[in-house]
C-alpha cells in the first residue's frame, strides 16, 4: 500500500516550471530515491509536499488524506519530518534542546502548564528528556547532548539532523541529500544507518542523493526527474539501463561515462 | 592595517595607541562629562572624579599598549615602559587642548560649548596653565605606566587592584547616597566621618583603607577560590543543595531589608531599577531574546497598562475602582494590544519588524495626545489622582512600601519567564529565533507561538505600566516615549540577549547608575551609545550571557558514563560544551562570510 502519492503535481516559478505534472507512489516501509542532474526541481519537490510549496495543479495525497497546500507545521504533525540540504540546526542551541524541539508536536504543555507546571506537564518534561536521550543514543551522539549544534563535527550536524527529523516519530523521512560532503566511510555508515531505521522502526525513506552507490546501494525505488518531469521510475537495475536515463546524465561523459556513475562507480 | 603596523617600530605604534586612546578622554572633557564630575571629589578637596575619568582613560590606554605591542620576550621594563608612552601621549593632547584654550587664548566655545574656563581650571590641576600642563604630560606618563604594570602583573594581583580602584571610584561617585545611607545610624555615621572629609571626597587613611581592604578581600578571594569550588563540588549532592538555598535565603532576606537598611533614596532608586529596568526587560526578552522578534514599539504595551489603569481608578475622570480591581483589566488591555500587533507582523521579520512596532509604539502615544480622543484620554495634560495600591488597608504610598509589592510583582515575572524558557513553549520560541522555517517543519505553530511571545511580552509590560500610574499617580502621554523601549532593548542587549539574570544586570547597571549619579543622567544616551558600541566590540554576548543548562549530564545517566565513543568519534577539545560566548562571538564575525562555507549547491 502507498504511504505517499503525487497526482500530477505542477510548481511553476513565474514562466518556469520547475515541477511539471509530477506522479508517484511510496510504498510503506520502502526506501526510494529521487535523483536527477542538478536544478531538475528535486528540492522543490520535497519542499511541494512538506507544504513551503503550494503546487499550482496536482495533488499529494498522505495516508489517505490530501495534504497539498497545508501548513508545514501541520503536515509535520502528520507525519512527514525532513531533514535539509544544507544544513539547517538550531546552530546556538545544544544538541539535546535541537532533539527536543523535534519533539514538539509529540508534547502538549501549554503555556498555563508551562507556568504552573503541574505534575502532568513535569512528568511529560520528564519523559520527553528520555526519550530525546533515547534519540541521541540512536543516531549515536550520546554524550553530546549538552554540546552547542554549531561545535558539533560535520558528520555529527548530519546526525543531529536526522536525529531532530526523527524526533517527532514520523512515518514518512525525507532526507535532501544526506550524505553530501561525507567520505565514502561515512556516507556508508548513514546508509547503514537508514536502512537500520527502516528495518527496526518501520519507518518510509525518501531521499535525494547524488551519489550513485548510496542511491542504487540502499534504495529499492528510484524515480528521476529532469527538467521537472519524471523521465524513469523503477528498480536500480531497470534505471542503470534504462535509455533516456542515461541521456539525461549524457551531458557529461558520453555513454559509458553515464552508465558507470550511474552504476555507481568512478568513471 | 595589521600588516601595516607591523611595519612600524613598537615606539610608533604605542605613541599611535596613545594618540586613538586620546580621543575618548578628549571626548570626556569637551562634552562636560570632566567638568559635571567636577564636584565629587576622590581625595579630600583636591582630586575631584572629572578628573579621575581622564586618568582611568589613560590608565586603559597604557594597559592596551602593553597588551598589544609588547612581545614577551622583552623585559619588564619595555612592556612598563610602551605603556608610558602612550599614556604620556593621552596626557600631551589634553595638555595640547589647555595650550590652545589657555595659553594661545583661542575661544573654543563658540563650537564645544563645554571646553570653559572652569574645565582649562580642572585639567591645569588649579595650577598656571604651564604647570598644568606639565602635571599632565606627567600624571598621564605615570598612569600609562601603571597600566602597563597592571598588563606585566600576574592576573591575581591585576585582578586585586582593579577592585580596589573600581571600589573608590564608585564611592567617590556615591558619596551623597553613601552619606544618606550611613547617616541613618549612630556608628555608621562615625564610620562615614572617618572615611570622608565633611565637603570633598574620601580622607587619605579613608582612600587607603577603601583601596586596600577589597583589594585584599579579592586577592585572597581568588586565592582561596579554587580550594573553595573544589570543597563545594565534594559536598554530597544533597548538601550542596542546602548551601545554595541557604544562599538563596540570605539574599532574599536582604532584598528584604533593602529600605530599611538604605531608607528612602535607594529604595526610590532600586522601586525604577525593578520597574523600568527589571520587568520591562523581562517582558522583551521573551519577545526579543527568546522568540528573536525585534520590538521597538514595547512603550505601546506599557503606556496602555497605564492609561487602562488611570482611567480606571483616577476618581477626576470617573474611575472609582481600586488598584488589584483595575490591574486584571490593565494586563487584559496590554495582551489584547499585544495580539493585536502580533497579528499584522507575523510575516515580517528582522528590519520590517522593528520598523512596524516602532510606529506602533509612536501611534499609542499620537493618539493619547490628540485633542480629537481627548474625552476619552485627556490629551497632552494626562490623567491625576491615580490612587496607590493598597494592601489590606495599607496604602503603598512611599518608596520604601512600594518596594515590597515591586519585588513581589518581580519574582512573579522572574518566575514566569524562567518556567517559559525550560518548557516545550520556551523551546519552539528559540526554534522560531534560530530558524522560522525549520521550526515550521518540526511541526510548531508559528502564528501561536509567536502571538504567545508578543501576547505574553506585552502583558508584562501592561502589568509594568499599571504600577507605573499608581506609583506616579498621574500620567502624561509624553512619559511613553521611544526611550522607554530603547531602554529596555538596551538592558537586554547589555545584560546578554535571552539571559535573564542578564536582564537584572543590564537593568542595574543602565537604569540603577543613572539613579543615583545624576550628573551621569545628563549623558545618559552618551553613555549607552558608547557602552553598546563597546560591548557589540568586545562582548557581544553580554555580560550574563545566556548559559543554558546541561542537562543530558546532570540531569541524567546515573549509572551510564560517556564512554562508548567508537575510534570515529574523538573526545570532544575543552570549551567545546555550551560555549554561547564563542557562539554569539562567532554569529557576529562570520556575518559576511556565512555563504561561503561552501555546502553543496
Amino acid at each position: 500500500m502507498s504511504l505517499l502519492t503525487c497526482h500530477h503535481v505542477t510548481k511553476r516559478f513565474g514562466g518556469l516550471v520547475a515541477v511539471n505534472d509530477f506522479s508517484f507512489d511510496v510504498p510503506e516501509h520502502s526506501i526510494t530515491s529521487v535523483i536527477g542532474p542538478n536544478g531538475a526541481g528535486k528540492s522543490t519537490l520535497f519542499n511541494c509536499i512538506t507544504g513551503f510549496y503550494t503546487p499550482e495543479e496536482g495533488k499529494v495525497i498522505f495516508r489517505g488524506e490530501e495534504i497539498q497546500g497545508l501548513r508545514p507545521d501541520i503536515i509535520a504533525n502528520k507525519g512527514i519530518s525532513r531533514t535539509y540540504q544544507n544544513i539547517r540546526l538550531f546552530s546556538s542551541l545544544t544538541t539535546l534542546e535541537n532533539i527536543m524541539i523535534g519533539m514538539h508536536g509529540r508534547l502538549k504543555t501549554g503555556i498555563i502548564s508551562a507556568i504552573l507546571r503541574p505534575p502532568r506537564t513535569r512528568k511529560e518534561e520528564r519523559w520527553a528528556l528520555e526519550e530525546s536521550l533515547r534519540i541521541l543514543e540512536l543516531v549515536g551522539l550520546r554524550g553530546k547532548g549538552d554540546v552547542v549544534a554549531t561545535n558539533l563535527s560535520y558528520g555529527d550536524q548530519r546526525r543531529l539532523e536526522v536525529g531532530r527529523a526523527l524526533a517527532s516519530d514520523p512515518k514518512l523521512l525525507f532526507l535532501d541529500e544526506p550524505t553530501a560532503g561525507m567520505n565514502p566511510r561515512e556516507s556508508d555508515n548513514l546508509t547503514n544507518f537508514i536502512r537500520e531505521l527502516r528495518d527496526n522502526i518501520g519507518i518510509t525513506v525518501v531521499l535525494i542523493e547524488h551519489d550513485m552507490r548510496v542511491v542504487m546501494g540502499i534504495s529499492e525505488y528510484i524515480t528521476v526527474l529532469d527538467y521537472g518531469a519524471k523521465i524513469a521510475e523503477g528498480t536500480p537495475r531497470e534505471i542503470q539501463n534504462n535509455p533516456q536515463v542515461i541521456e539525461a546524465y549524457l551531458g557529461t561523459s558520453g555513454v559509458e561515462g553515464a552508465q558507470a556513475a550511474l552504476a555507481g562507480q568512478e568513471a | 592595517m595589521r600588516q601595516r603596523a607591523q611595519g612600524k617600530s613598537p615606539l610608533r605604534r604605542a605613541i599611535d595607541v596613545g594618540l586613538i586612546g586620546s580621543i575618548p578622554a578628549l571626548l570626556l572633557a569637551l562634552v562636560g562629562m570632566v567638568d559635571a564630575f567636577s564636584n565629587r571629589y576622590l581625595l579630600e578637596e583636591s582630586v575631584s572624579t572629572g578628573q579621575v575619568m581622564l586618568a582611568v582613560v589613560a590608565l586603559i590606554v597604557g594597559y592596551l599598549a602593553a597588551r598589544r605591542i609588547s612581545l614577551p620576550a622583552q623585559t619588564v621594563a619595555t612592556k612598563i615602559g610602551y605603556g608610558a608612552v602612550a599614556g604620556l601621549m593621552v596626557g600631551l593632547v589634553l595638555a595640547l587642548l589647555l595650550f590652545i584654550g589657555e595659553v594661545v587664548g583661542i575661544n573654543l566655545r563658540k563650537v564645544l560649548v563645554n571646553a570653559s574656563p572652569a574645565l582649562y581650571e580642572i585639567l591645569a590641576f588649579n595650577q598656571a596653565p604651564a604647570v598644568g600642563m606639565l602635571l599632565l604630560a606627567l600624571m598621564g606618563t605615570l598612569l600609562g605606566a601603571l597600566g602597563g604594570a597592571l598588563f606585566v602583573m600576574p592576573a591575581r594581583l591585576r585582578s586585586a587592584i582593579i577592585t580596589g580602584i573600581t571600589v573608590i571610584i564608585l564611592l567617590a561617585l556615591l558619596r551623597d547616597i553613601v552619606k544618606l545611607v550611613f547617616q541613618q545610624y549612630e556608628p555608621t555615621t562615625a564610620l562615614y566621618r572617618f572615611l570622608f572629609t565633611p565637603n570633598g571626597g574620601l580622607t587619605k587613611i579613608g582612600l587607603l583603607l577603601a583601596f586596600l581592604l577589597p583589594a585584599a578581600a579579592d586577592y585572597v578571594w581568588s586565592a582561596g577560590r579554587p580550594t573553595l569550588d573544589r570543597r563545594y563540588h565534594a559536598l554530597p549532592d544533597g548538601t550542596q543543595k542546602s548551601v545554595r538555598w541557604v544562599g538563596l535565603a540570605v539574599a532574599f532576606i536582604l532584598l528584604l531589608l533593602f529600605p530599611t537598611i538604605f531608607g528612602r533614596f535607594p529604595s526610590e532608586a532600586m522601586n525604577n531599577v525593578i520597574l523600568l529596568g527589571i520587568m520591562m526587560g523581562l517582558g522583551l526578552n521573551i519577545v526579543v531574546g527568546f522568540a528573536g522578534m525585534l520590538d521597538l514599539g514595547y512603550v505601546g504595551f506599557f503606556a496602555i497598562g497605564a492609561y487602562t489603569m488611570a482611567l480606571l481608578t483616577s476618581p477626576q475622570v470617573g474611575g472609582g475602582m481600586n488598584f488589584w480591581t483595575a490591574l486584571p483589566f490593565s494586563l487584559l488591555a496590554s495582551m489584547i494590544a499585544g495580539i493585536i500587533l502580533g497579528i499584522p507582523v507575523l510575516k515580517m521579520r528582522g528590519d520590517y519588524l522593528a520598523i512596524v512596532t516602532l510606529g506602533f509604539g509612536e501611534i499609542i502615544r499620537v493618539l493619547v495626545l490628540s485633542d480629537a480622543l481627548r474625552p476619552w484620554f485627556y490629551g497632552a495634560p494626562g490623567i491625576t489622582g491615580v490612587p496607590a495600591p493598597n494592601v489590606g488597608g495599607m496604602l503603598l504610598n512611599n518608596p520604601e512600601t512600594l518596594y515590597y509589592l515591586l519585588i513581589a510583582v518581580m519574582g512573579l515575572t522572574l518566575f514566569i519567564s524562567l518556567r517559559l524558557r525550560d518548557s516545550r513553549l520556551g523551546r519552539a520560541w528559540m526554534a522560531v529565533r534560530e530558524d522560522e522555517d525549520v521550526a515550521e517543519a518540526m511541526g510548531i505553530n508559528l502564528v501561536v507561538t509567536k502571538l504567545m511571545a508578543f501576547a505574553t511580552g506585552a502583558t508584562m509590560a501592561g502589568l509594568g505600566g499599571a504600577i507605573f500610574a499608581a506609583k506616579l499617580g498621574s500620567i502624561v502621554p509624553q512619559t511613553f516615549n521611544l526611550l522607554i523601549s530603547v531602554n529596555a532593548l538596551a538592558v537586554i542587549i547589555i545584560g546578554g540577549m535571552g539571559s535573564v539574570p542578564g536582564v537584572v544586570v543590564g537593568a542595574l547597571l543602565l537604569i540603577g547608575l543613572p539613579e543615583v549619579l545624576r550628573e551621569f543622567a545628563e549623558y545618559r544616551l552618551w553613555v549607552y551609545g558608547a557602552l553598546l558600541v563597546a560591548m557589540m566590540l568586545f562582548k557581544p554576548e553580554g555580560f550574563w550571557p545566556d548559559e543554558g543548562h546541561r542537562r543530558e549530564l546532570t540531569e541524567h545517566d546515573p549509572e551510564e558514563t560517556p564512554q562508548a565513543p567508537g575510534p570515529a568519534d574523538p573526545p570532544l577539545p575543552p570549551g567545546t560544551v555550551r560555549d554561547r560566548a564563542a557562539v554569539a562571538r562567532a554569529d557576529i564575525r562570520a556575518t559576511h562570510t556565512e555563504d561561503e562555507a561552501g555546502l553543496d549547491e
